[in-house]
C-alpha cells in the first residue's frame, strides 16, 4: 500500500515513515473538523424551539455499552499490530478480527439507536438537537465505518499472509486513524449524552 | 554552451527521456508536471476572473448604467471573488510549491506523488463545477463569503448557491490532500544537512502555509456541511425561524476565512524572500526572524477572525479583543518588511524585472497593510465596512501583494520551469504599465470608499461625486487587462524563442540552480548535500563559477510509475459532491453509484505498483 517511490523509501529527514507524518498529519486537520462540529453543537445545547430535547431522547446505558466496545477496540489493534510486528499470524488475524466485530457492533448500535430515535419523532428536521446530534455524531460514525473497512481490508490480507512483520506498518497507520476516532468518541459522549440535561 | 548541453542530451541514452503527448500528461505523477498544470490552469481562471472584473468596471463606468441586470452583476462579484481566491492565486502559490519545493528541499518528487496528481484533478474539477453554472444560467450569486440567511433556500431558490457550495467542497478536498503531501514532504524529504533552519524562505513560508491550510479548511467544509444540510435535508442550522443563528456561519466562516488571507499571502512572502537576496547580491537579512515573524501571523491568524464580523455587535469585550490581536499582527508584518529593506539596503541591486515585481509588492503591500490596521479599529471599521474602502484595502494586499510577488516569481523562475528566458524589455513595461494601472484602479477606492460608496451594488446614482473615480477605476481596470496582456506576449514570445536559458541565469543561491533548466525528470542525478543556508553561493565561493550541469542519462534512478487513478479518483470525489446536488432530480441511487466508483477507484489505486 505504498505510495512513494522506492528511491524516496530508503531514508527520510527524520526517520519516520512518511506515511506515518501524513496520518499524524491528517488527524490534527481532521481535529479542527470535529472540534467545528462539537463546537457547533455546543452553541445550539438547549436552544430547540420545540421537542424533543436532548435530556428528553437520549438514552445512556446503551450508549454506554457501545462505548466500551469502542474503547477495548483500540486495546485490541495494538495486540494485532503488535502479533503483526512479531510475526505471530495467529494473533494478529484473532486480534484484528475482534477490532473489526468491535467496530461493526459500534456502528450496529448506532444504527439501532438512530432508528429508535427517528421512531420516537426525532428527526434530523425536527429542531436544532436532531440537526446537531444526528450531524455530529452521525459523522463520528462515518468515520468509524471507513475505519472499519479500512481494517477489514487488512484484515483480508492478513488472511492472504500480505501483513509481514516488515509491512505491519500498514496496520501501524490504520491504527492510529482508529485510536483518533476513538479518543474523538471519548470527547463526544460526554458533550453528547453525559451532559444531556444541560442548562446552558 | 547550454545548447550544446541540450542537444547533447539527445544523444544520451536515458532512462527518463522527456516525454510526450496528452497521455503522458493525465497518467503524470511528476511534480513537476504537475506544477506547470496548476500554473496553466490557474493562469486561465485568473483571467477568466479578470474578465468578470472588466465587466463590473464597465457597469461601474457611469452612474445608473444599465449595461449589466442586478442580477447578472451579483453573479459577476460572486464568482470573481471566489474565482480569484480559490481558482487563480491558491491554486498560483500551489504550481510554485509543486515545482519548486521538492527542488529547493534537495529531493526527487514530493513524498506521495500519486496523490499529488490527484490533489491537481481535483482542483480541475472543483473549478469546472463552478463555473459550468453559468452554462445553467445559475451562477453564485451571494457573494464570496456568501452569508447565511441569504443562502438558504427561503432567499436562495435554484442551484446558484448548490454550485457554489459543492464547488468549494471539491475544492477544499484538493486543498487538504496537498497540504498532508506538502507537509509530509517538507518534514521528511529534506536533502542530507538541511535542517529546518537552513530551509529556502519560500520552502519555510510555503510550509507554514500547509498548517494553515490543514487546520483552517476543516472548518469551512463544516460550516459548508451545515449549509448543504439546510438546503438539500431540510435542516435548521442557520434558519432564524426554527432557532438557528445565522452568525454561527460567519464565525465558521471567517474561522476558516482569516487564516486563508494567510494562505493567499505568505508563499507570496516567500517568493519575494527569494528574490530579493539573489538580485541585491546579499543573504535574506534577518533569516531566524523571518521564520519566526512568519510562523506568529500565521498564529495569530487564528485569532483575528471576528475583525470581520464588528458590525454584528458582538459586545465591546469581543471587539476590544479582536481589535488588538489584529494590530498584534501588524508586529510580526513590519519585521517581514523590516527585513526585506534591510535586504536590498547595501546590495547590489540587479534591477531586473523579477526585482522590480517584488518592489513593488513591498510597496504596494504596505498600502494595503496601512489601511488593513485602520479598520482593525471597530469605530473606524464601522464606517468603512461594506464600503469600496475595503474592496480598495483588499485589493492593494491580494493584488498588490500577493499577484505582483507571483508574477516576480514567474519572472524569477520562468528559465528553471521552461529552459527560456522570458524578455527583460517587455517585463519592465509588464511592471509600469501594471503598478501605473493597478495604482489607477484601487487607489481611488479608498475616496469612493469613505465618501460612503457601497461595495456590492450594482450602481450608483449621479451627483454623489463619484463619477470621475469611478470612471478612472474603469480605465485602470483596462489597462491592468492590457498590462496582462503583455504578459501573455512574452510568454508566447518566449515559448517561440530558443531553449537555452542556463541553469542558473540569476546567479541564484538555492538547490533549483544547480541542476539544468529545465530539470530532468529525476531532478537530481545525485542527491544533494548541504552545509549552509545559500549552499549554491557557497560552492561558487569556494569553486568559482559553475560549470553547466550536464542532462544525464539517470540510469538506475527509480522513479514513480505514472497512473491514471488519481484522475479516476478524483472523479469519484467530485462525483459523490454533485450527486448530493442532484438528489433532486436523480435519487439516492446515483450518490451510492458514486461513492462505490471512489471506492473502486482508491482500491485500485492502492494495489497498483507505485
Amino acid at each position: 500500500m505504498s505510495d512513494h517511490s522506492h528511491a524516496l523509501e530508503h531514508h527520510t529527514a527524520t526517520g519516520l515513515d512518511s506515511r506515518k507524518v501524513a496520518i499524524w498529519t491528517f488527524i490534527g486537520s481532521e481535529c479542527m473538523f470535529f472540534a467545528s462540529l462539537i463546537g457547533t453543537y455546543l452553541v445550539y445545547h438547549g436552544k430547540s424551539l420545540s421537542g424533543p430535547t436532548a435530556g428528553e431522547t437520549l438514552e445512556i446505558p446503551l450508549v454506554t455499552g457501545g462505548t466500551a466496545v469502542l474503547l477495548f477496540s483500540s486495546f485490541f489493534v495494538v495486540m494485532a499490530l503488535n502479533g503483526a510486528q512479531r510475526g505471530n499470524r495467529r494473533s494478529l488475524l484473532f486480534w484484528l478480527s475482534a477490532t473489526v466485530l468491535a467496530g461493526l457492533s459500534f456502528v450496529g448500535m448506532q444504527i439501532y439507536e438512530f432508528s429508535h430515535f427517528v421512531h420516537e419523532g426525532l428527526t434530523i428536521k425536527t429542531n436544532l438537537f436532531g440537526a446537531t446530534f444526528y450531524t455530529l455524531t452521525g459523522f463520528h460514525g462515518t468515520h468509524v465505518s471507513i475505519g472499519v473497512l479500512w481494517l477489514a481490508t487488512l484484515l483480508i490480507l492478513a488472511f492472504r499472509g500480505k501483513i509481514t512483520p516488515e509491512k505491519a506498518i500498514n496496520l501501524e497507520i490504520a491504527a492510529l486513524y482508529w485510536h483518533f476516532v476513538d479518543v474523538v468518541w471519548v470527547v463526544i459522549f460526554p458533550v453528547v449524552y453525559l451532559m444531556k440535561d444541560w442548562k446552558p | 554552451m547550454a545548447t550544446s548541453a541540450i542537444s547533447h542530451a539527445d544523444q544520451v541514452p536515458s532512462d527518463h527521456a522527456e516525454k510526450r503527448g496528452l497521455w503522458s500528461w493525465i497518467t503524470t505523477v511528476d511534480h513537476k508536471r504537475i506544477g506547470i498544470l496548476y500554473g496553466a490552469t490557474a493562469f486561465i481562471f485568473f483571467l477568466m476572473g479578470g474578465i468578470e472584473a472588466l465587466l463590473i468596471r464597465w457597469q461601474l463606468a457611469r452612474p445608473e448604467n444599465t449595461f449589466l441586470s442586478p442580477e447578472l452583476y451579483n453573479e459577476l462579484f460572486t464568482m470573481h471573488g471566489t474565482t480569484m481566491i480559490f481558482l487563480a492565486v491558491m491554486p498560483l502559490s500551489a504550481a510554485f510549491f509543486n515545482y519548486f519545493i521538492p527542488l529547493q528541499l534537495g529531493a526527487r518528487d514530493v513524498a506521495f506523488p500519486r496523490l499529488n496528481a490527484f490533489s491537481y484533478w481535483v482542483f480541475l474539477l472543483g473549478g469546472l463545477w463552478l463555473n459550468i453554472s453559468f452554462l445553467f444560467n445559475a451562477a453564485p450569486n451571494a457573494g464570496w463569503f456568501g452569508y447565511a440567511n441569504l443562502t438558504t433556500n427561503q432567499f436562495s431558490p435554484g442551484l446558484n448557491i448548490d454550485f457554489w457550495m459543492i464547488g468549494l467542497q471539491i475544492l477544499g478536498v484538493a486543498s487538504l490532500a496537498a497540504a498532508v503531501n506538502f507537509f509530509t514532504t517538507v518534514v521528511n524529504l529534506r536533502a542530507k544537512g538541511m535542517k529546518f533552519m537552513r530551509m529556502p524562505m519560500f520552502t519555510w513560508m510555503s510550509f507554514i502555509t500547509q498548517v494553515l491550510l490543514l487546520l483552517a479548511f476543516p472548518v469551512i467544509t463544516v460550516a459548508l456541511i451545515l449549509l448543504m444540510f439546510d438546503r438539500f435535508f431540510g435542516t435548521h442550522f442557520y434558519i432564524p425561524a426554527s432557532g438557528g443563528d445565522p452568525i454561527l456561519w460567519q464565525h465558521l466562516f471567517w474561522i476558516f476565512g482569516h487564516p486563508e488571507v494567510y494562505i493567499l499571502i505568505l508563499p507570496a512572502f516567500g517568493v519575494v524572500s527569494e528574490v530579493l537576496p539573489v538580485f541585491s547580491r546579499k543573504p535574506l537579512f534577518g533569516y531566524a526572524a523571518m521564520v519566526f515573524s512568519g510562523i506568529f501571523i500565521a498564529f495569530l491568524g487564528f485569532g483575528v477572525w471576528a475583525h470581520h464580523m464588528f458590525a454584528t455587535g458582538m459586545g465591546p469585550i469581543a471587539d476590544t479583543a479582536f481589535s488588538l490581536t489584529t494590530m498584534l499582527i501588524a508586529i510580526p508584518t513590519g519585521v517581514k518588511i523590516f527585513n526585506w529593506l534591510g535586504t536590498m539596503a547595501g546590495g547590489s541591486l540587479q534591477m531586473k524585472t523579477p526585482l522590480l515585481f517584488s518592489i513593488g509588492f513591498i510597496a504596494m503591500f504596505i498600502i494595503g497593510g496601512l489601511s488593513g490596521v485602520m479598520h482593525a479599529s471597530p469605530p473606524a471599521d464601522l464606517q468603512q465596512t461594506d464600503s469600496y474602502f475595503i474592496v480598495a484595502h483588499f485589493h492593494y494586499v491580494l493584488f498588490g501583494g500577493s499577484i505582483f510577488a507571483l508574477t516576480s516569481g514567474a519572472y524569477y523562475w520562468w528559465p528553471k520551469m521552461f529552459g527560456r528566458m522570458l524578455d527583460e524589455k517587455i517585463g519592465k513595461v509588464h511592471f509600469w504599465l501594471m503598478l501605473i494601472a493597478f495604482n489607477l484602479t484601487f487607489f481611488p477606492m479608498h475616496f469612493v470608499g469613505l465618501h460612503g460608496m457601497p461595495r456590492r451594488v450594482y450602481t450608483y446614482p449621479a451627483g454623489l461625486g463619484f463619477e470621475t473615480m469611478n470612471m478612472l477605476e474603469t480605465v485602470g481596470a483596462l489597462l491592468l487587462a492590457l498590462s496582462q496582456a503583455i504578459f501573455i506576449w512574452n510568454i508566447i514570445k518566449a515559448w517561440r524563442g530558443p531553449r537555452n536559458a542556463p541553469a542558473d541565469p540569476w546567479n541564484g543561491a538555492t538547490l533549483e540552480w544547480a541542476i539544468p533548466s529545465p530539470p530532468q525528470e529525476f531532478n537530481f542525478a545525485v542527491e544533494p548535500e548541504v552545509h549552509s543556508r545559500d549552499p549554491l553561493w557557497e560552492q561558487k565561493r569556494q569553486q568559482g563559477p559553475l560549470p553547466e550541469p550536464e542532462r544525464v542519462g539517470g540510469q538506475g534512478i527509480h522513479l514513480p510509475n505514472p497512473s491514471f487513478w488519481p484522475l479516476l479518483t478524483a472523479t469519484g470525489v467530485a462525483g459523490i459532491f454533485i450527486s448530493m446536488m442532484m438528489i433532486q432530480f436523480l435519487g439516492w441511487w446515483f450518490v451510492v453509484a458514486m461513492v462505490l466508483w471512489f471506492l473502486f477507484s482508491v482500491y485500485n489505486w492502492i494495489f497498483e505498483p507505485a
